[in-house]
């Protein structure tokens, strides 16, 4: 069998605002760079995103500060984050933002023509540069456009299943399929940049597209990378719950930044009664001073509607447990009786649409109905904080497929700009060791036609399972057993049932031809899922304690040992989804003493 | 609760033919989550494309009943009852079922010259709100492609697509015209080598975007103007003659761009 083959000094596996970035960085740079993607260009999970992204350009209120930004950060993340990540992302954010907008990107103004910065949960000031709500689409189509400009290669619909190491055990090739025609292709590369989202997709209420099957992490897993803070699964507090085929659809946080409030059935604004101490010095202890701050914030403390999203999804969860949520067990979020019609039209015009057209819902006049959504995978590959280079050589990763910028839980708006602060470090680094290497890097083409040929073995089956029946069945265990609320019991179960699912997607089959067939790329996507799915519930059975996205019902208060460690998860080099993934605590990097002031000081 | 039935068309670059699939309606359900279903259940080899399903991403177009929607988007309890035909965008080639091969605009969107701004001022750029509007009208393009597929210029006219850019790139032309940051002139450019003369201002494009942007009355007639202008103004034409400068030619708009 022969591979269609390409060789490139840099490959950037994935297309969303991360990837755009680092493509564009190393092919600035005079790099040959390859940028591979799943879907079409400009369709990634990065369209999605809507509030915006988080910067301290201090331009609606001077207070602010990369200072502010980092504590914000840290305390949001429960700080279990890599101190250094979020220094400089808090510090290179907004140069980037300034960059999105020099590459043509039109963010709404201040009255005197500057980028105007709205509110977001937990951060202290108004920080997210933004366009209405759709400035998920407005980043991607900016990179998008700069990324063809710069003449990047781009293969579209490409699907990578493996990395491969060549004989110094360097990351070195990727193996995949074409989607159109199912046909075989490898990639060669100095350098691999994974820029491949999160795993969402595991779960079945989940605001994440079919892309998110968290090849990236499994990828980087299996080649001998590490991963990290696994068990940390952000589940988004506001998403659609009905209709239920809709249920998990994203309601931007922009909703509440913007004068949103969450009320239970008896009409109350239960918020007030979870405040964790943490955060009890900076919020409102009434309704009229949380209503005082949306006009200045100087006048009051912040709303709780406003505080990070574990604290909320949590909220949330335990209203509808006690029999106070709404129609369709959730709870309800009212900007209608806040703000006028015009308002919420200009502000939220794709929420205003989504409400309206999927639900019959119109929210000028009529609270939503919303519910906890598995939104965003904190944890991923470990990597050094100024190179993102992961633990194998010629591997980086960058966006949600890394992990230790967001700790245990990540700020609204933290995303948007951990994608193009370290998709442009990621670009940097990966085209400085590829011009370090000479010569065309080499893997081992049997070891790229035995990937192919696994692949491909569901069509040569007869009688296996159908791949959509083991997909639900795995969505609807980890929903169950490794949900917003964990246990330890359950934890084990979890393991046990996935022993079984990995046994069932072993043997599944399918029908047709390898050309763009989606129920045999969705059999091509499971062994990744599966690899994460056991990596969140190993992690999660390891921390017995509750901290940010992850919350043990044995263990419902947080640990300060364990706010002290990582836990590390490894295979060894050429492991895989049939191997053995080992779980080990690591000291969490200690930071210095002058940052850590900063969170001390009343800033 | 009731069956439905979808009469999809399958098939390949050689030829194909609508298949019907009956299966129990449910409540709320949209378009793509009846394909879904059928996908887990009775044709699971059955290609679409599909990402945010929430109308963000414009992957899932389609011909639904005979019209470009978006199937994320379009609630099978609007649609009249009988059989729900579902087909592939026409003007693009057919790569599976429901899978076309868009290309042809991917190809267009390399054609456009670079934005290239004027460098920012002491403290970095300013504008105002009511001069970025218009641009963020045409930037809510969420690249469906349904304005292309349409568009009757290049519907039934595969030779035209080597010079007609197409209504999604008209709006980009629009944008980076009104962005007032840019200094690109792409005027001769557009009018001369992207067909913008070949639309007839018919408006099919505009009735079919998801995004209500309109395409036709802010976007194709002001660029139309704009062109014109450039190419007729008869102070610029004065100036010419008396300066001897040339006007200036689609190469050097081109010649703008990154390659």
């Amino acid at each position: 069998m022969d591979i269609e083959t390409h060789n490139y000094d840099v490959v950037v596996i994935g297309a969303g605002g991360a990837g755009l970035r680092a493509a564009i960085e190393a092919q600035g740079r005079g790099l040959r760079t390859a940028l591979v993607c799943k879907s079409l260009l400009g369709k990634a999970h990065t369209v999605m995103a809507e509030g915006g992204i988080a910067a301290a350009m201090r331009n609606v209120y001077a207070e602010d500060s990369w200072q502010v930004h980092f504590r914000d950060t840290m305390r949001g993340g429960k700080m279990l984050n890599h101190w250094r990540m979020a220094q400089l992302h808090a510090q290179e954010a907004p140069d980037r933002v300034y960059e999105l907008e020099a590459w043509g990107a039109l963010f709404d103004r201040t009255a005197d023509g500057r980028i105007l910065q709205r509110d977001f949960g937990g951060h202290r000031y108004a920080r997210l540069a933004h366009v209405g709500d759709r400035t998920g689409l407005e980043m991607i189509r900016t990179l998008q456009q700069k990324a063809v400009a710069s003449d990047v290669d781009v293969f579209m619909e490409c699907k990578i299943l493996r990395l491969l190491n060549d004989a110094e055990g360097r990351v070195a090739g990727a193996v995949g399929y074409w989607r159109a025609s199912g046909e075989p292709v490898l990639f060669t590369a100095k350098a691999i940049v994974l820029a491949t989202g999160g795993a969402g997709k595991s779960w079945k209420f989940t605001s994440n597209s079919w892309e998110c099957t968290g090849d990236g992490h499994a990828m980087a897993l299996w080649a001998g990378a590490k991963l990290i803070d696994m068990e940390c699964v952000q589940f988004h507090p506001t998403g659609m719950v009905w209709p239920l085929s809709v249920r998990g659809l994203l309601v931007t946080e922009g909703v509440r930044g913007d004068g949103g409030i969450l009320r239970n059935s008896n009409g109350s604004r239960f918020m007030f009664d979870y405040v964790a101490d943490m955060f009890r010095a900076e919020t409102a202890d009434s309704e009229e001073e949380a209503d005082r701050w949306y006009a200045d914030h100087t006048a009051g403390r912040r709303p709780p509607d406003l505080l990070p999203r574990d604290e909320v999804a949590r909220a949330i969860n335990t209203e509808v447990k006690s029999g106070r949520g709404s129609p369709h067990d959730g709870v309800f979020l009212d900007i209608a009786s806040r703000r006028s019609p015009e308002y919420i039209r200009r502000r939220l015009p794709s929420m205003y649409h989504q409400f309206m057209e999927l639900a019959g819902v119109d929210i000028t006049k009529e609270p939503m109905e919303v519910g906890p959504t598995c939104h965003y995978f904190m944890g991923g590959v470990r990597v050094d904080p100024d190179t993102e280079a992961a633990d194998v050589p010629g591997l980086f990763a960058v966006g949600e497929v890394s992990g230790g910028m967001h700790g245990a839980n990540r700020l609204g708006g933290n995303s948007l700009s951990d994608l193009v602060v370290f998709g442009r470090r990621a670009g940097i680094s990966a085209s400085e060791l590829a011009e370090g290497r000479t010569g065309i890097p080499t893997v081992d083409l049997s070891e790229a036609r035995a990937v192919i040929d696994e692949a491909n073995t569901p069509f040569a089956r007869s009688g296996g399972e159908n791949p959509y029946t083991v997909h639900n069945d795995l969505q609807d265990l980890m929903q169950s057993l490794v949900g917003i609320i964990r246990t330890g019991a359950e934890l084990d179960e979890a393991l046990d049932q996935l022993e079984v699912l990995k046994e069932r997607a072993s043997n599944v089959s399918v029908e047709g031809t390898p050309r763009y067939n989606p129920g045999w790329n969705l059999a091509t996507d499971l062994p990744a899922m599966l690899t994460v799915s056991r990596c969140v519930t190993l992690a999660a059975r390891e921390r017995k304690e509750s901290r940010g996205g992850h919350t043990r019902e044995d263990f419902p208060t947080a640990d300060p040992e364990l706010g002290k460690v990582n836990f590390v998860l490894s295979q060894p080099a050429g492991g895989g989804f049939e191997g053995e993934i080992k779980v080990a605590p690591e000291p969490i990097p200690e930071m210095p003493a002058d940052l850590r002031a900063l969170l001390e000081e009343n800033i | 609760m009731e069956d439905v039935t979808m009469r999809i068309w399958r098939g390949d670059e050689t030829g194909g033919a609508f298949c019907d699939y009956t299966l129990p309606s449910q409540e709320g359900e949209v378009v793509l989550d009846v394909i879904h279903r059928l996908q887990a259940t009775l044709a699971s080899d059955l290609a679409c494309r599909w990402n945010c399903k929430a109308g963000k991403c414009g992957s899932c177009s389609a011909e639904i009943n005979g019209k470009p929607r978006l199937m994320c988007m379009t609630r099978m309890d609007q649609l009249p009852d009988g059989p729900v035909t579902v087909a592939p965008m026409r003007t693009f080639p057919i790569v599976r079922d429901l899978v076309t091969d868009v290309s042809f605009n991917y190809e267009m969107a390399r054609r456009v010259p670079v934005f290239a701004p004027a460098p920012p001022g002491p403290d970095g750029y300013r504008m105002q709100q009511i001069d970025i509007e218009r641009g963020q009208e045409f930037r809510k393009c969420i690249e469906c492609f349904m304005c292309q597929d349409v568009c009757h210029v290049i519907r039934d006219h595969e030779e035209n697509k080597q010079v007609f850019a197409g209504p999604r790139f008209f709006i980009r032309y629009a944008e980076l015209e009104m962005h007032p940051l840019d200094t690109n002139d792409r005027r001769e450019l557009v009018r001369q080598r992207m067909g913008l003369g070949m639309c007839n201002i018919t408006k099919c494009c505009t009735e079919v975007c998801p995004e209500h942007i309109k395409i036709t009355d802010n976007a194709i007639i002001p660029l139309k103007e704009r062109a014109i202008d450039a190419s007729y103004d008869p102070v610029a034409w004065l100036g010419r003659k008396i300066l001897r400068r040339p006007k200036r030619s689609p190469e050097e708009a081109v010649g703008s761009s990154g390659r």
